[in-house]
């Protein structure tokens, strides 16, 4: 009785000891410091958010200084390091629409039938086998990926159906994006296909359907606002892939809707200008942040519209 | 008779409509569909047999040891990727040395200690946003900020931490989802004996969750390591013909930093540099390079998934 006693009574004095109220202090102090340190951290993600926005904006406004926003956005005539420069972006952004269409072209229907594989067919061992194989698709070096595009597809399709092809072409860099891109899309697909309950298969099944009617006529419509999204985050993705096509579809501006030509993305004006030395203050060099801001409006307009995507045809069960 | 005829024929006719006719179609159009859904699905093994495949055939003959030991040179034959690899990792090491601790605890900050307002609302979707800004809009950035704002220039320094951005949002996504997975009673059991928030965080919290956290890292660094857009926008140069400086001096004060300063090439444009010219002996250094590339990632890749995969088959909480 009396030890326990004496042992509560040592507790509340060691508790309230001076040593004891500083050392408490002391850890207040330190777990302050922590949490600011923390918050730093995360204040740190929008600092580049901020930096971006910023350095692509100065950079840019200088450029709009010299050429006007209208020829920008209309001119089809794109030659800033020629004597007679012409500053139309237009060019290089149907290099770019074009070369991702190619992509999503290769990559959508390749990717809705393996998450349509995956979500309704797989067996588990098959899927677990499988999947670490696509996830690997993306984890690939893009410059490998443009070496395989200049010198593995393209001559494939000279050899095989396409004879007249030019060595340099968007076909053969958008085939290899499209690739590239297949990871994307499957896995989006196959998580919103998995999302859908599993009640309206059970429905469909037990009215003598198969499972491929079933996927096809109540999955994948029930999923349609994420396989919708899926497609426009792909092409997002490709919008700004730059190695394979500054590799493979060749860096002249070239305004056409011709696949089997060979043509500029804005990345790939961007990643050329950068390779060729420029000084620091020239409107060429400031050229190629008024392309990075296009380039940061498009995948926006992508990514933005993949969200409403998303919310507006979301079917809530 | 002749009407018994008739009814035959039709009954032939309809044969293709009849029930059995239609459940047969049917699996067989199913049978079909997983024949094609596992050849689609094997598009990963395909694509990285093929790339191997490749590269091998191209490089082969150039994986010697000299390859490894020497710098690039104007003659195909002697060139090497000594400054390429080293190159890389020391760039790799100053990306790690930032992403981690910054990623790290901005996830952790996210996850443990944001009050719910709308600040941690904004910080959320930024860090969603970012993973998807195009990696050559990294590079612009640190051209404007890091090359001339902050005087760096084209150096070890620079790369590393325009790396570093790139793997950021990977690295506190992997946090936030590792550290989510922790479940709360060991927060409550440490909170119980008296540990400080921190203390619960950093005890408990971070080493249940550092499996995941490591493999989000690995992951970030592989991606880190095949990047090639964004240093080829800071204008890194690709003939280097000599190694960063020692980071151990003879003399006084025997510890330098001179090496974040200097000059520097990687593996992917040492790579770009090469496939670019139109002589196919620097195209099959091209090709060595990039199987020395393509095996690193995979094997960082690979070995995150296997990680990955053998965590979440022995941790049951």
């Amino acid at each position: 009785m009396s030890i326990t006693q004496t042992a509560g009574v040592s507790t509340v004095a060691r508790l309230n000891s001076p040593q004891a109220r500083a050392r408490r202090a002391r850890q207040r102090l330190r777990e302050r410091v922590i949490e600011t340190v923390l918050l730093l951290c995360g204040a740190a993600s929008v600092a580049i958010t901020v930096a971006i926005v910023a350095v692509l904006v100065l950079e840019s406004a200088h450029f709009f200084g010299h050429v006007s926003i209208f020829e920008f956005l209309t001119g089809t005539v794109w030659t800033p390091l020629f004597a007679d420069a012409k500053y139309g972006i237009l060019p290089l952004v149907t290099g770019t629409l074009l070369s991702s269409g190619v992509a999503l072209a290769v990559a959508f229907p390749l990717g809705m039938v393996i998450a349509i594989y995956l979500s309704e067919f797989a067996h588990e061992r098959v899927r677990e086998t499988l999947k670490p194989f696509l996830e690997l698709l993306s984890g690939i070096p893009t410059v490998v990926y443009g070496y395989f595009a200049l010198l593995f597809i393209t001559p494939l399709l000279q050899a095989t159906i396409m004879p007249n092809l030019p060595g340099f072409n968007i076909l053969g860099a958008g085939i290899v994006m499209g690739i590239m891109i297949i990871p994307y899309i499957s896995s989006l697909s196959e998580d919103a296909m998995r999302a859908v309950p599993t009640a309206l298969r059970e429905g469909s099944l037990a009215l003598g359907a198969t499972k491929l009617q079933t996927s096809i006529k109540v999955v994948l419509p029930a999923a349609f606002s994420g396989l919708a999204a899926a497609a426009v985050l792909a092409i997002a993705r490709a919008v700004g892939e730059t190695m394979i096509v500054a590799i493979a579809a060749g860096q002249q501006p070239n305004f056409t809707f011709d696949p089997t030509e060979s043509a500029a993305t804005v990345t790939a004006y961007i990643a050329q200008v950068a390779l060729g030395d420029l000084p620091h203050g020239s409107i060429a060099y400031q050229s190629i942040f008024a392309a990075g801001l296009t380039l940061l409006g498009m995948t926006l307009v992508f990514n933005l519209a993949a969200y409403a995507l998303r919310r507006r045809f979301r079917e809530a069960y | 008779m002749a009407v018994a005829r008739t009814d035959e024929a039709a009954m032939r006719a309809d044969e293709g409509f009849s029930a059995t006719a239609r459940i047969a179609r049917a699996r067989r159009a199913e049978a079909i569909f997983v024949a094609v859904g596992i050849g689609v699905t094997s598009i990963g093994v395909i694509t990285l047999i093929a790339l191997l495949a490749g590269l091998a055939h191209d490089g082969w003959s150039r994986i010697t040891p000299d390859f490894f030991l020497n710098f690039p040179s104007r003659r195909a034959g002697q060139a090497g990727i000594l400054s390429a690899w080293v190159g890389s990792m020391v760039v790799m090491l100053v990306c790690a040395a930032v992403a981690i601790p910054v990623g790290v605890g901005a996830g952790v900050y996210l996850e443990e200690y944001a009050p719910k307002n709308w600040i941690t609302d904004v910080v959320e979707i930024n860090v969603n946003n970012l993973a998807g800004v195009p990696s050559i809009v990294y590079g612009l950035l640190a051209l404007g900020l890091f090359v001339y704002g902050l005087g760096l220039g084209q150096s070890v320094a620079t790369a590393g931490l325009t790396l570093a951005l790139l793997i950021l949002p990977i690295v506190i996504v992997a946090t936030r989802e590792s550290v989510r997975a922790v479940p709360f009673s060991i927060r409550e059991a440490a909170y119980g004996v008296g540990a400080t928030k921190w203390q619960v965080t950093s005890h408990h919290v971070l080493p249940s969750a550092s499996s995941g956290v490591a493999t989000g890292v690995i992951i970030g660094l592989s991606r880190a390591l095949g990047e090639t857009a964004p240093l080829v926008t800071i204008g890194a140069l690709s003939f280097i013909a000599f190694l960063p400086t020692p980071p151990v001096q003879g003399e006084f004060p025997f510890i330098s930093f001179q090496w974040l300063l200097d000059p520097f090439t990687v593996m992917p444009i040492q790579m770009f540099n090469w496939v670019s010219r139109p002589d196919p002996a620097f195209q099959s250094n091209a090709a060595a390079a990039g199987l020395v590339l393509l095996v690193m990632t995979l094997a960082m890749n690979g070995f995150a998934i296997w990680f990955r995969i053998r965590m979440r088959n022995k941790i049951k909480w």
